[in-house]
């Protein structure tokens, strides 16, 4: 019997944007069934460039992405978004549905799934973010953690093989970001998880990915790459004052 | 700084549970559609005109009456009229034809009828539609007009009209703020000079979160048209109920008609 397919498989990925500018210079990527990553990075490092492959948005450069074993391309392009399920940045940009509810259930619903399993899922996906009984209410009347928790059930209620959440601790407050760390650990889900917040890439995800200049440039136990100061200085990553990753539990 | 309950586009809407709430949003649009083409189609110069604009009147006061629509809240709706009363107020001193006298003043007897026609036909619609505004919210109105049968284009406009109005406004306010607290006071000319690229800038902002929505609709399988929940049979007896109103007027311009 052969090992199950990897959920993410990045292959020898380049890519460069129609005005010239390029992001990504050959990353090569793995990530196994279950884990969780956090893909560090200095601003312009290509972060954002690279989670726009992995569903397909961006197509085009050299190399392969490969979801579960499924190749991302033209023809499996609707199959790839319901395995990728993409947490963007600022959940008012995720959430444009007129309810919670509503939101939830657009990813199921595009799916063509039937109504009372939509239904199911949306109340599941609810409840595994601590908000369950929010169905009916406005996005805007929620608060920013909140919302935050919404915009990952909206993913949720697509079954994905692989959550990529991209700054899921901006601009939250400490209970916001404790609360949101408490249900992605619940979740039995591989998580790819874009980060400028290195004690929650610490709290969440035992391996990282350092991507510089559009390319990996370091990949391994998290806790070994925030204790190399030299590594972090080098590629514009800074640990919070006092902040010490060996002595962290 | 955050909106007030329901939000900006919210403000309209009134929170009850009267009989006129409780029905579906489109029989809702449905009905006063009907009402006001009933009293567009009312002609102004007939004897019973006068007649049949008083009892479209009692018949709109009375779904406002069972709606729980207060005479303060359909008075500021009407507000919204008053560049047509402007207009009509003109029209008695342009138009041509045989003169009368009103308090001393000579006025065009036929731009007066006009006058008095437009002022109570859009007075009537505006009161309709006030009283739609108040027992609908605007996300069940959109939900109305896909109902409908509106082009899925437009609803999808509509809707994003109604998530993102509190979203813009708020970014409004932000920078509005921003620029009060270095000192600037948007009192004089000169002051267009610094709103005109504010406006510019939340208009770049506002295409620029377009694209982030659209990007966001993409990643869970948009494919150009909105998926659907399950569309709720709606019993006859709400069809009757919330035709009422235009098929009283259709009874009263009918009588009209055939009496006058």
């Amino acid at each position: 019997m052969t090992a199950p397919a990897p959920s993410l498989l990045v292959e020898d990925l380049a890519f460069a944007y129609p005005d010239g500018h390029q992001a990504l210079f050959g990353v090569d990527l793995r990530v196994e069934r279950g884990e969780r990553v956090a893909l560090l990075g200095p601003n312009g490092a290509g972060k954002t460039t690279l989670v726009l492959h992995l569903n397909g948005i961006l197509r085009g450069g050299r190399g392969s992405v490969a979801v579960a074993g499924l190749p991302v391309d033209q023809r499996n392009l609707q199959e790839v978004r319901r395995r990728v399920g993409i947490v963007f940045q600022d959940p008012d940009d995720q959430l444009f549905m007129p309810t919670v509810g509503e939101d939830v259930a657009f990813g199921p619903r595009n799916l063509g799934l039937p109504e009372p399993e939509v239904r199911a899922r949306v109340a599941a996906a609810l409840a595994q973010v601590g908000m369950g009984g929010a169905a009916d209410r406005p996005p805007h009347h929620l608060s920013f953690g909140q919302r935050r928790r919404v915009a990952v059930a909206t993913v949720l209620s697509m079954h994905p093989e692989i959550l990529v959440l991209d700054e899921p601790s901006s601009n939250l407050d400490p209970a916001g970001r404790r609360e949101l760390a408490e249900v992605l650990e619940s979740l039995p889900v591989t998580v790819l998880m874009v980060t400028h917040d290195l004690p929650y890439a610490l709290q969440l995800c035992p391996r990282s990915v350092v991507l510089d200049g559009g390319v990996v440039v370091a990949d391994g136990p998290t806790r070994e790459l925030l204790a190399d100061p030299v590594l972090l200085a080098r590629h514009r990553l800074e640990l919070p004052y006092g902040f010490d990753p060996r002595t962290v539990p | 700084m955050t909106a007030v309950h329901g939000g900006v586009l919210g403000a309209a809407y009134l929170a009850a549970s009267s009989p006129v709430h409780r029905l579906a949003p489109h029989l809702k649009l449905v009905a006063v559609l009907g009402f006001a083409l009933v009293v567009v189609a009312t002609p102004v110069d007939a004897a019973w005109s006068w007649a049949a604009y008083g009892g479209y009147l009692a018949l709109v006061l009375l779904a406002a009456a069972a709606a729980g629509v207060g005479p303060a809240r359909l008075a500021r709706g009407l507000a919204i009229e008053v560049p047509f009363v402007l207009f009509a107020l003109l029209l008695p001193f342009v138009a041509q034809g045989p003169r009368v006298e009103v308090a001393g003043i000579a006025v065009s007897e036929s731009g007066l009828v006009a006058a008095g026609g437009l002022l109570a036909k859009a007075t009537l619609s505006v009161l309709a539609a006030v009283v739609l505004a108040a027992t609908t919210e605007p996300r069940a109105l959109v939900q109305g007009l896909e109902r409908l049968r509106l082009p899925s284009l437009l609803v999808q406009i509509l809707m994003f009209m109604v998530r993102y109005a509190d979203v813009v406004g708020g970014e409004l306010g932000r920078m509005r703020v921003a620029r009060e607290s270095r000192g600037f006071q948007g009192r004089h000319l000169g002051a267009l000079k610094v709103l005109g690229p504010a406006a510019g800038s939340l208009f770049v902002r506002s295409y620029e979160r377009g694209e982030r929505v659209h990007l966001a609709m993409l990643s869970r399988g948009y494919t150009g048209r909105m998926p659907g929940g399950p569309a709720t049979a709606v019993p006859a007896q709400d069809w009757l109920t919330a035709l009422t109103l235009p098929l009283g007027a259709a009874a009263v311009l009918a009588s009209g008609l055939l009496l006058g």
